[in-house]
């Protein structure tokens, strides 16, 4: 069964390797729902963050792919009930459309969106959660006339203790050829 | 913003060079003895660098940018060295891109250099600008893009080290010419390994412990090795392992040589076009041990029916490669000749004369059924086994044989006999037609000492018949021998098999190779009757320098045994 797995990618930073990670993709017919990259708390080493729809097998044997590629330090990947996860939402409104600010209001309260810039003809909220959650406030914002809608893709954060530190520091003490003789 | 650390080494002298300058100076310190190559405008710089050289790297100058890339893939497959080839932007680095998918797929060290347009010009549709580096990149273990004089000897060191470490590979690096051009401070140091990259991983002796223990307790166990055992250098190891268990082994097409034909325990060849009782005994086996190959799917045929009996041993230095398309019960990660050394001291002296037995019976049901007709057919025209046969003969079994793809492939895989390693060359995991001649020249200048014969189809032939030219130039002694069937044959023997005979677009109408040959200015015969036969090779062998035969072979024959697409490899037919 397809499920929902977020794959976290460790990376130097490099031109084009996020080309080379997403055509593993292309090439197996898996969609990308959602990507992300950023420079990860390791000085140097990049996270990509991808969500895939897909099943369990494909999703591992991908990873594997992944991690083959030479200036890919370390892929995980997670379920998720694994993970700590986000997206943010910014919704654009028309001002001269709002008759009812005290709705509007009530709207964000509900969803615990907040009004993240006025300006002057348009309104910007701001709404962070997970997919359902942002996807619900669009729902409940297209009657007060929405002109702009984005949504990033997901961040996330495993529950338990990365083991990727150690990894690293294994790498940076082996970095030379490995060729142990037990 | 990235760059490629260059480590200079304290003390050691630079010396002010182009960047151009660099790339030359740089493959010399990776002993590159021959570039394949095609010059033009995004990499002359390089090319009037190179002028300056000549008496320590030799290039050789081929007549299309797929016959560089197939003839530094021969050379390198023979040699076990990287392969290195030069051409420029655009279309040049374009049909690089064929050689480059056949070099990843069959794990062949390359390193290619591409001239590129000049950093102020990048993206902005220039003349023979092509984004080389995206276009590569699937077809790649590696590549990278130089804007900076600088970045050169870095990006060489690493490029050789990628290409030949671990699970080699294709590199590519795209040099933008205003970096060719341009003056840096040079020197040069060797790659020794990267903290993202780990080539070989450790063994782990618990693996090996396993192992040992499933094979030690196996009534029916079975060997399958491939690639792996050749690109580490491990048949003696192999070899030891073998004989010191009594295990039966059969090779795939990109295993073949690894160990000699006639070796007691070599049991023959997997896959589509192989033996009988390597496919149908794969479902009889009680553990089944595969050593540096990847299951592919022209040697498992359906999957969901493949050896599910059996407990799998996977020894495989890609981890990638692991529970692919096969579910292992021990994975062995690692280079091949140090797994195979460890399992061999771990496993018990042991023998399987019965098991063993039964690869022989079925080997008398396909001699009897195919090869005899094969090799002494009762109908007047040549088949290719016989030909193949007595050419391997009259060599003694030494030569380096170079195939194309389709049905002499098969066919010379089936019926070439090997007595040492790296001697049979051919696109196993891409099927590029057009890969034999080029590769053939390659080989040649790779093994100067081996004969070379490069057997090759009328339609393959003509993919890549330009190299004629190269090889003129060059005089290596290619022995090129043609199995004129007038047909596509293998795509032919499906349409035969699977489409009702219905022969669309397969049959050539070709033209005289000979007078194709002589007018390369290389010697050239052609042969249609038994009774010719011997005296035509005898004469092709005779001959200094190279030398092209083509042999009028049967237009129908088929290539038997077979696995019928999508079936279980224990339903394979004989006829």
């Amino acid at each position: 069964m397809k499920q929902i797995f977020t794959i976290v990618i460790f990376t130097e930073n490099k031109i084009g390797l996020l080309n080379r990670v997403t055509s593993l993709f292309t090439q197996r017919h898996i969609n990308i729902e959602s990507l992300t990259t950023s420079e990860s708390e390791y000085t140097g080493i990049h996270r990509f963050t991808v969500v895939i729809h897909e099943l369990e097998d494909k999703t591992f044997k991908i990873v594997k792919q992944i991690e083959k590629q030479v200036e890919v330090i370390k892929a995980f990947c997670f379920k998720d009930d694994e993970t700590c996860y986000s997206e943010i939402a910014l919704y654009k409104l028309r001002l001269d459309e709002l008759s009812d600010m005290k709705e509007l209001n009530q709207v964000l309260e509900a969803n615990e969106a907040i009004i993240k810039e006025e300006l002057g003809e348009f309104l910007i909220i701001e709404k962070t959660g997970h997919k359902e959650a942002t996807h619900q406030l669009f729902e409940d914002l297209k009657p007060f006339g929405l002109h702009g809608f984005v949504r990033s893709g997901r961040v996330s954060l495993s529950k338990t203790y990365s083991t990727f530190s150690q990894h690293l520091q294994d790498l940076e003490t082996h970095s030379k050829e490995i060729i142990t003789v037990n | 913003m990235e760059t490629i650390a260059v480590e200079k080494e304290v003390g050691k002298k630079t010396q002010t060079l182009s960047g151009a300058e660099a790339v030359i100076l740089s493959l010399i310190e990776e002993q590159t003895e021959f570039i394949f190559g095609y010059p033009g405008g995004a990499i002359m710089p390089i090319y009037d660098a190179l002028y300056g050289y000549t008496e320590q790297v030799q290039h050789v100058l081929t007549r299309h940018e797929q016959g560089a890339i197939h003839a530094a893939q021969g050379y390198a497959r023979v040699t076990n060295r990287p392969g290195v080839v030069f051409a420029t932007s655009g279309p040049g680095a374009t049909n690089l891109i064929t050689g480059l998918a056949d070099a990843k797929i069959d794990s062949t060290p390359l390193v290619c250099i591409t001239g590129q347009v000049p950093f102020s010009l990048l993206g902005t549709d220039a003349f023979q600008e092509t984004d080389v580096i995206s276009l590569s990149m699937p077809v790649t273990k590696w590549n990278f893009q130089v804007t900076k004089p600088e970045d050169i000897p870095g990006a060489i060191a690493k490029a050789f080290y990628i290409a030949t470490s671990g699970r080699p590979g294709p590199v590519l690096i795209d040099i933008t010419k205003d970096a060719q051009f341009a003056d840096m401070e040079y020197s040069y140091k060797k790659c020794t390994g990267f903290r993202s990259y780990i080539p070989k991983p450790p063994v782990d002796i618990e693996k090996i412990k396993q192992a040992a223990e499933l094979i030690n307790a196996a009534k029916r166990p079975y060997i399958l090795f491939g690639q792996g055992v050749i690109l580490s250098e491990a048949e003696e190891e192999l070899a030891t392992f073998v004989e010191k268990t009594g295990i039966p082994a059969a090779w795939t097409i990109m295993g073949l040589s690894a160990m000699p034909t006639d070796h007691p325990l070599n049991v023959g060849m997997l896959g589509m076009h192989g033996n009988y009782g390597p496919n149908k005994l794969t479902n009889e086996c009680d553990v089944l041990i595969a050593v540096g190959m990847r299951f592919d799917d022209r040697v498992t045929g359906n999957l969901s029916r493949y050896a599910k009996q059996a407990k799998v041993v996977h020894l495989e230095i890609d981890p990638a490669e692991i529970d692919k398309n096969v579910q292992t019960d021990v994975a062995v990660l690692g280079d091949a000749k140090e797994s195979l050394r460890l399992l061999a001291e771990h496993c018990n002296t042991n023998e399987h004369s019965a098991w063993l037995d039964r690869f022989k019976e079925y080997s008398k049901i396909e001699y009897d059924k195919v090869i005899r007709q094969e090799l002494q057919p009762e109908k007047e025209g040549l088949s290719m086994g016989e030909v193949i046969r007595r050419i391997n003969e009259l060599t003694d079994g030494d030569a380096v044989v170079v195939t194309d793809v389709g049905q002499h492939q098969m066919v010379t895989c089936r019926y070439a006999h090997f007595k040492k390693t790296k001697s049979n060359i051919t696109s196993g995991g891409l099927g590029t037609m057009g890969f034999c001649l080029p590769a053939a020249l390659g080989a040649k200048l790779g093994a100067k000492q081996r004969e070379v014969i490069a057997v090759i189809g009328d339609g393959g032939f003509q993919m890549t018949l330009q190299e004629l030219g190269t090889i003129f130039q060059t005089q290596a002694a290619v022995k090129i021998v043609i199995l004129n069937n007038q047909f596509l044959g293998m795509v032919r023997q499906w349409q035969q098999m699977f489409f009702d005979k219905r022969y669309s677009s397969t049959e050539l109408i070709n033209p005289d190779f000979v007078a194709i040959a002589r007018g390369f200015g290389i010697e050239a015969a052609t042969v249609k009757e038994r009774n010719n036969l011997d005296g035509a090779v005898n004469t092709m062998f005779d001959h200094d320098g190279p030398y092209l035969l083509e042999v009028m072979v049967e237009k129908e024959d088929n290539v038997f045994p077979m696995v019928p697409s999508g079936a279980s490899v224990d339903e394979i037919r004989l006829e």
